[in-house]
């Protein structure tokens, strides 16, 4: 037994453990650029989706109808192999962020996020009770501060829980940002298998870092509700 | 820039390549669905019985693959799926390589993945039967089988249809995936003929205006669907 735990096969998984965990900070850096700007951008795009103007309403539905409809894989594809291809863009200066994998992948997680979340947030900010909003312009709140003060505080607490299911989705989308010669943790996994044909050994490796890093989002979540939900809490 | 004069049927574009491919994505989704439920049925009676080691085995499985990224589920088992099932040969003694074409290891690797989802919808909508409706049936002498097919079932079918729906939207974007594995869907048809052509906008473009036809007319089925299982349902 002793012997068998001490197998090549069992260190192997133990290297590519730390060999993977150096893709690590890769996979952090992307979600930490998409998740603040997707989590803004939602917030906007779904006060625009609720808006009373037909135009702006319109045309956010229909972004994020085809956002929805279409795979992170293909936005990722069209960003990066697609917009790559057109003269103009390489010649003007966004070709200095689209030629670097990172940024494309930073724009499909973003473009896509947004989209999601500008969903969930709707859904919050319409199921807020009128009554509220009606007490607040009672008070004499301003558009901004009817906002600010009671319209957003609200409606983030209320889809929590679905957003920060979105938020475990986005970590694990990605891994399909290695498919544009990124290298973050599944390339590392996908390039170690290359080079031992070892893939359960590679992947495992891979997979105990993302449940991990999915673990600490689900805690993060569950602060955020407890912190922003004190009328739920059982004491105090 | 745009080359969408290439996707004539024929030698001379790629209409009928998308065609066949669009009737690939089809058939790897509906068949990995169809396992996935099946599968996702096994895991919610792991998961209701009264059985401790069940339990963890099937809360494991859907807590490792949901906290997984997909691309890495399907790297393992396009990957290491051979492996698995020649070891599995050889213990009935047959030393041959083999090699699982890959349809076979889509369908698996995206069935393992939708299951997951499945058994979490099949479960809430399980658990919303009233006790009542299994003990009359109890009560009027029906035996397991008949109360599974006749009682259980139908109510199942009737709460779960929304959520099963959000799945099927899931497994369909999720083949995508597949065309890392060299499965000729819409995905890796699109890499395939942007390659060839030197256009990968034209065909990247198609690509996701497949896949939103798919998922708009599968939404509109599952509306239908919808629609007809909650006749009589008293809302």
């Amino acid at each position: 037994m002793i012997e068998y735990l001490n197998s090549i096969q069992n260190s192997l998984i133990y290297k590519n453990f730390f060999l993977v965990l150096s893709g690590l900070d890769n996979t952090i850096l992307l979600l930490l650029i998409s998740l603040p700007l997707g989590f803004v951008l939602a917030l906007l795009f779904a006060l625009g989706r609720v808006s009373k103007i037909a135009l702006l309403s319109r045309t956010i539905a229909s972004y994020i109808f085809v956002i929805r409809g279409t795979p992170l894989l293909v936005q990722i594809y069209l960003i990066y192999f697609g917009l790559g291809s057109v003269k103009f863009i390489r010649e003007s200066f966004l070709w200095y962020a689209l030629k670097e994998p990172f940024w494309c992948g930073v724009i499909a997680l973003t473009i896509n996020t947004v989209a999601y979340g500008a969903e969930i947030f709707r859904g919050g900010i319409q199921s807020i009770e009128k009554s509220q909003v009606e007490s607040g312009l009672s008070l004499g709140f301003g558009k901004f501060l009817l906002l600010r003060k009671i319209i957003l505080p609200i409606a983030i607490r209320k889809v929590l829980p679905s957003y920060g299911n979105e938020l475990i989705l986005m970590v694990k989308a990605t891994s399909l940002v290695s498919l544009t010669t990124y290298m973050e943790m599944t390339g590392i996994a996908r390039k170690i298998m290359a080079k031992t044909f070892a893939p359960v050994e590679a992947f495992i490796a891979a997979g105990i870092l993302y449940l991990f890093l999915n673990f600490l989002m689900v805690q993060f979540v569950k602060y955020l509700e407890w912190k922003y939900n004190p009328h739920l809490r059982l004491n105090n | 820039m745009f080359k969408f004069d290439k996707l004539v049927f024929g030698d001379a574009g790629w209409g009928d390549e998308f065609l066949i491919a669009t009737l690939m994505t089809l058939l790897v989704s509906i068949l990995s669905m169809g396992l996935g439920l099946f599968l996702a049925i096994i895991t919610v009676w792991a998961k209701i019985i009264q059985n401790r080691i069940t339990r963890f085995i099937a809360n494991f499985y859907t807590t490792v693959i949901r906290g997984v990224p997909e691309l890495l589920v399907i790297y393992l088992i396009f990957f290491g799926g051979n492996a698995v099932v020649m070891s599995i040969a050889k213990v009935f003694g047959y030393n041959k390589y083999i090699e699982l074409n890959a349809l076979t290891i889509a369908t698996i690797a995206i069935a393992v993945i939708s299951a997951t989802y499945s058994s979490e919808v099949l479960r809430a909508s399980y658990l919303a039967i009233s006790k009542g409706q299994i003990e009359a049936a109890r009560a009027l002498g029906m035996n397991k089988f008949s109360i599974f097919f006749k009682v259980i079932s139908p109510q199942v079918i009737r709460h779960a249809l929304p959520g099963i729906g959000n799945v099927w939207q899931i497994t369909l974007k999720d083949t995508s995936l597949i065309s890392v594995t060299g499965l000729v869907e819409i995905m890796r048809q699109s890499r395939i003929s942007s390659n060839v052509e030197h256009s990968p906008l034209t065909f990247l473009i198609t690509a996701a205006i497949l896949y939103l036809c798919l998922t708009t007319i599968s939404g509109r089925v599952f509306k239908t669907l919808e629609v007809n299982y909650s006749k009589g349902f008293s809302t």
